[in-house]
């Protein structure tokens, strides 16, 4: 690769889940998203660093792309100030209730457009978890897909990936260009450069819509989403009967004696 | 296209010709499904020489076993089984597809969908037979539709704080990926038989983008699934050091130290040891839960545990609601009492 790697991540912004209160729950049992707070999912983080070491290693760019509402800038200025070369917002009402399959069309369309040789994912989305979108861009793109990526390297037009397979650890040859998706095991997001802040403080991705994407509306948002709500219904766990032990000498080995004599401990 | 008279089918994963254990845990769960519509299950056995594999799983409840032997699917790589098994489906039509949520189901299962443009439901904590209501066109003045006998892909979401059931109505097959340990194989019936039907792999001609080189197994270390007691430590516990009391305590009972996502997150304990919906699940005879406020994911987990012991500073954690027995107190006090008591055998 004469000039370097283009590198497409894509990165999304979402309600911090750990930080759910009773306020963020509206009464249908819906999450009042502006309630919490927003951040750069996790696992992208580590993808955006994935693709930042191919820029320095062997040179080229990084594009990130984010989908969602225009809130989202903010991840995108985050990218920047860690070293990306450009960034793009795709937001459109025509998107909104996009399940994971209407949401990996429009992210495969936004990154075809930049013809990149490697594309990287966080492996999920901490508000829905569920791992889908990136083999799902993956196979749009009809790329080599290589999950849960923990290293890499590059030989030309070779990726050189080891991958956490659950059982063991994996290493294998992609052909580029190949879609990635990486796990904290990557490593750290590189911390911002100071300089870089500043001038991104400001700065305005590129926005795009579904249209500008080549997006046939029947694939966007609730229309091309084949999966529906059936019901929702808020945690409320029903009062079980439990024996209380006090945390004294006397109750904690009144209780061993009891899970020894009923044979659960030995 | 949709069949309501299609199989329901499982994906019975393997490597190096040995199913794991979600297979057959599915397979007790699609009997119940095919039960209740009436229909045929079907085990979908993947690889290459695997026909040995096909005994075991009619033993387990597969009135069918599709195989699609192929040396180019001796190794699990996306392109060759998302291609193979999207074939597969065109061709025989079943109306659900289970795949589990392991590494390898979580790849696979997203891409087939991909391709045949249809729903998938991550993580799921149960499945039913049950009516749909679509309210879909309600806003354009359209009555609801009733839309019958569909699958209940039901799952925590947002980080455990509301159970969601997802439908898939109209475009089929219906497709989940459940859990290793959340469902309850059925006991085995020896020599149960079934129908044996091989398939192509429809490779030719299609080329595959990734080679694999080398394969390093692990054994896992931990065995937290196989294990009768468990400590289980959250984020009360506090730091990396307080939860060493932890695996003292599982020490002194012979038991194994999981944790829930929170103590994951902060880095108290490792990845493997993660009890909950996108962990393990567990069914041990005694789980020990310290400092674990009981976020409902984790609860998907760990509450059919057969005793469970709660330690916990807030009386009013969810955590008490699922537990045996309570206790109300600081754990870095009662962990070290509990071994005290543990090792005078609660004299």
């Amino acid at each position: 690769m004469m000039n370097g790697y283009t590198c497409v991540v894509c990165v999304k912004q979402v309600p911090d889940t750990k930080k759910v209160t009773g306020q963020a729950m509206k009464a249908d049992g819906t999450i009042n998203r502006a309630a919490l707070p927003a951040v750069f999912n996790p696992e992208d983080r580590n993808a955006l660093e994935a693709a930042l070491s191919v820029k320095e290693r062997y040179g080229g760019k990084v594009i990130a792309i984010a989908m969602g509402l225009p809130a989202a800038k903010a991840v995108l200025r985050e990218a920047l100030a860690c070293g990306a070369d450009e960034a793009v917002l795709v937001t459109d009402r025509k998107a909104a209730g996009s399940d994971t399959l209407a949401t990996s069309y429009i992210l495969s369309q936004a990154v075809r457009k930049f013809n990149p040789d490697l594309v990287f994912c966080g492996r999920q989305a901490i508000d829905g978890d569920t791992a889908q979108t990136g083999p799902q861009i993956g196979e749009k793109l009809d790329c080599a897909v290589v999950t849960y990526l923990e290293k890499l390297e590059l030989e030309g037009d070779v990726a050189i990936a080891t991958r956490d397979i659950g059982t063991g650890v994996e290493t294998c040859r992609a052909k580029l260009p190949a879609l990635f998706t990486v796990t904290e095991k990557f490593g750290e997001l590189r911390p911002y450069e100071m300089r870089r802040v500043m001038k991104y403080k400001n700065a305005e991705p590129t926005v795009l819509d579904c249209a500008a994407i080549g997006c046939e509306d029947g694939r966007c948002g609730f229309a091309g989403s084949p999966t529906s709500v059936n019901k929702i219904e808020s945690v409320v766990l029903a009062g079980g009967e439990f024996k209380e032990v006090p945390p004294t000498d006397e109750g904690i080995g009144g209780l061993v004696s009891e899970l020894i004599k009923d044979h659960t401990i030995g | 296209m949709k069949n309501t008279k299609g199989e329901v089918w499982v994906f019975a994963e393997q490597e190096e010709g040995k199913l794991s254990d979600v297979p057959f845990e599915l397979l007790g769960k699609a009997r119940e499904l095919a039960g209740r519509l009436g229909v045929k299950v079907g085990a979908v056995l993947m690889g290459d020489g695997v026909e040995p594999l096909a005994k075991p799983l009619f033993e387990a409840g597969a009135d069918v076993v599709h195989m699609i032997d192929d040396p180019a699917l001796s190794v699990f790589r996306n392109k060759a089984y998302r291609h193979a098994m999207v074939e597969l489906v065109k061709e025989a039509n079943p109306q659900i597809v289970i795949f589990g949520a392991t590494h390898m189901g979580r790849d696979l299962a997203p891409s087939v969908a991909s391709a045949l443009r249809c729903g998938l439901t991550a993580d799921c904590t149960d499945l039913q037979i049950g009516d749909h209501l679509d309210k879909r066109g309600a806003c354009e003045g359209e009555e609801p539709k009733l839309v019958k006998d569909v699958l209940l892909q039901i799952r925590p979401a947002f980080g455990g704080n509301i159970i969601a059931t997802i439908v898939n109505p109209y475009n089929w097959p219906q497709m989940a990926t459940v859990r290793e340990g959340v469902m309850k194989p059925l006991p085995r019936e020896e020599g149960r038989i079934g129908e044996l039907v091989r398939h192509s792999a429809h490779l030719d001609g299609v080329e595959i983008p990734v080679e694999v080189v080398e394969i390093v197994r692990r054994a896992s270390s931990v065995n937290l699934k196989g294990s009768r007691i468990i400590v289980c430590g959250g984020a009360g516990v506090g730091s990396k050091e307080n939860f060493k009391l932890l695996h003292d305590l599982a020490a002194a009972l012979g038991g194994a130290v999981g944790g829930s996502r929170a103590a994951v997150d902060l880095g108290y304990c490792e990845h493997e040891r993660q009890i909950g919906q996108t962990g393990v699940t567990v069914r041990p005879a005694l789980m020990i839960s310290c400092g674990v406020s009981g976020a409902v994911q984790h609860l998907a987990g760990m509450k059919d545990s057969a005793k469970i012991i709660a330690i916990n500073t807030d009386k009013d954690a969810p955590i008490f609601k699922v537990a045996h027995y309570g206790i109300v107190g600081d754990l870095n006090v009662v962990i070290p009492k509990l071994i005290k008591a543990i090792k005078s055998k609660g004299e």
